[in-house]
């Protein structure tokens, strides 16, 4: 699905991330957690093709990230749900237009229209907010909104960049809940999150796999969270 | 030619949920529609330019090809008579269609212009004008000019070579020229459009990012700017057009009178000519759009 070996990611002339290797399982919820700053973000981003690894190989559906044109990783996004901590939305388009932009850009103009639209909506608990613009919305509502938006595709993988980050308490649980749903639909999870309570919060809940970044390296965190 | 014509299919039938995607820009939006409008406008007159001048220089080619002039230079007693001995002389030549002397009427009508219409030909040396149309494969000027020297001392043969050549080729290059401002001018569409639409992509980046993280490829994302830019050239370049044409309309008609400027226009089908204007237009939009959209995604990858 989403593999990486031996990664290492330069930037600015310094070494973010050296020696990485994780391969995501089918079916699995991850945390990425690690200080700011770690290289979660681009962790993140090698994960869905956004960024290309300096040294080791990524991964993306047995492909190498490196022999994938523009298309192609367009193509792999499609599989591969995001969501931001920085939510980016067309702010001239409605929240419902925005959350069927992945299948617009797909040419499925007619499920854009569609009643899953609607359900999917609803389960975010946006059906009333549909035909606001995003700077309308609140910060819970944009995290909800680009969540659906990461799925409606039915996406393999949701990568989730600390979807909490900007949300109160009860908001942030209520999007674990979202994640923990689609985690029991199949989906792999990947959440990075510097929020040790949410963790702690959806271990409770399901075997969730913790990697933490700590000197440009990823480890499989112990049970001391 | 498929890939033209889905290209076209994709241009003219469009896809009104990609082309929301971007949003609209009303700057860029205007300076298009302006510069294709004024764009238009000039190449309306550019062509018209052209086009008259290439009738001009087939005109002067083709009349002044077939006819020539022989001058009588003579005394007064003796200017009928080398008239009629040139006449005949003529009447014998082979490749003379016709030859004919011109009235006193007509060679005063010459000189108005010069002398007013008051002189009397009594008055002035004139030599007497013989016009010659030639026939189909022409004469051999130099052969009549021998026969001439020869039977009619004081005839002059003048078959226009001298300054017929450099007329039409003055028309020639003011067709050229014509064509050249076309060109010009639809480099300067490509130029302004090219901007606008690096304008237009750079003011949205952040709608690219968008779109990229969504899974949207480069070339649904260019197509999306391509068509906005290409409709706008075809509409402003349509208007110019439009406008052009009236004002070529609402110049004085041609006259003998009022010489070449006042025949600068279009005749018959070829005031359909100025309609490919808006097409190229939008050709030259959707070629430099394209251009600017590759090399602005990739610098944006």
């Amino acid at each position: 699905m989403i593999e990486l070996e031996n990664v290492a990611y330069s930037y600015g002339g310094g070494e973010l991330l050296s020696d990485v290797s994780v391969k995501l399982a089918p079916g699995s919820f991850y945390f990425l957690t690690g200080p700011s700053g770690a290289g979660k973000t681009t962790l993140l981003k090698l994960c869905y093709g956004a960024l290309l690894p300096t040294a080791g190989h990524v991964r993306l559906f047995d492909n190498d990230v490196r022999g994938l044109n523009r298309d192609d990783i367009a193509m792999v996004r499609r599989k591969v749900g995001v969501v931001h901590q920085d939510v980016q939305f067309l702010d001239h388009l409605p929240v419902a237009d925005n959350v069927a932009l992945p299948l617009t850009v797909s040419g499925r103009h007619a499920e854009a229209a569609g009643p899953d639209l609607g359900e999917l909506l609803s389960w975010v608990g946006l059906t009333n907010r549909a035909h606001a613009l995003p700077p309308e919305l609140s910060g819970g509502e944009r995290q909800r909104a680009a969540l659906a938006r990461a799925v409606i595709m039915s996406p393999d993988v949701v990568l989730a960049d600390e979807p909490t980050g900007n949300v109160d308490w009860e908001m942030s649980q209520r999007l674990l809940r979202l994640l923990l749903e689609l985690n029991k639909m199949g989906k792999t999870v990947l959440i990075a999150t510097h929020d040790l309570s949410l963790i702690r919060a959806a271990k409770s809940e399901v075997q969730a796999r913790v990697l933490r970044i700590s000197n440009r390296r990823v480890q499989l965190a112990g049970a001391d969270l | 030619m498929r890939q033209l014509r889905t290209l076209l299919q994709n241009l003219f039938a469009g896809d009104k949920q990609a082309d929301r995607v971007v949003p609209p820009s009303g700057f860029t939006a205007q300076l298009t529609l302006f510069a294709a409008a004024a764009m238009a406008f000039l190449a309306v007159f550019a062509l018209a330019l052209s086009l008259a001048s290439g009738r001009l220089a087939t005109r002067w080619g083709d009349e002044l090809a077939r006819t020539s002039t022989i001058r009588i230079v003579a005394p007064d007693g003796q200017r009928a008579t080398q008239t009629e001995a040139a006449l005949r002389v003529l009447q014998t030549t082979a490749g003379v269609q016709s030859a004919r002397a011109l009235t006193d009427d007509e060679q005063q009508a010459l000189l108005t212009p010069w002398f007013g219409g008051n002189i009397s030909l009594d008055d002035l040396p004139v030599p007497r004008l013989i016009e010659v149309i030639e026939a189909e494969n022409g004469f051999d000027a130099a052969g009549l000019r021998l026969r001439l020297s020869a039977e009619v001392p004081a005839a002059f043969l003048d078959d226009h070579t001298r300054w017929r050549a450099p007329l039409v080729q003055a028309a020639n290059r003011l067709r050229l020229l014509g064509w050249v401002a076309i060109v010009l001018i639809a480099a300067a569409v490509a130029a302004i459009i090219t901007l606008a639409a690096n304008a237009a992509l750079s003011a949205n980046a952040q709608v690219i990012a968008v779109l990229r993280l969504v899974g949207a490829t480069d070339h649904y994302i260019a197509d999306a700017f391509i068509r906005r830019f290409t409709i706008r050239a075809f509409l402003g370049a349509t208007t110019g057009m439009i406008a052009g044409l009236l004002a070529v309309l609402l110049l004085p008609s041609a006259a003998d009178e009022a010489g070449f400027l006042t025949g600068l226009g279009f005749q018959g089908a070829s005031w359909l000519v100025p309609l490919l204007i808006p097409i190229l237009a939008a050709g030259v939009a959707l070629i430099a759009t394209r251009f600017a959209a590759r090399k602005a995604l990739e610098a944006l990858r």
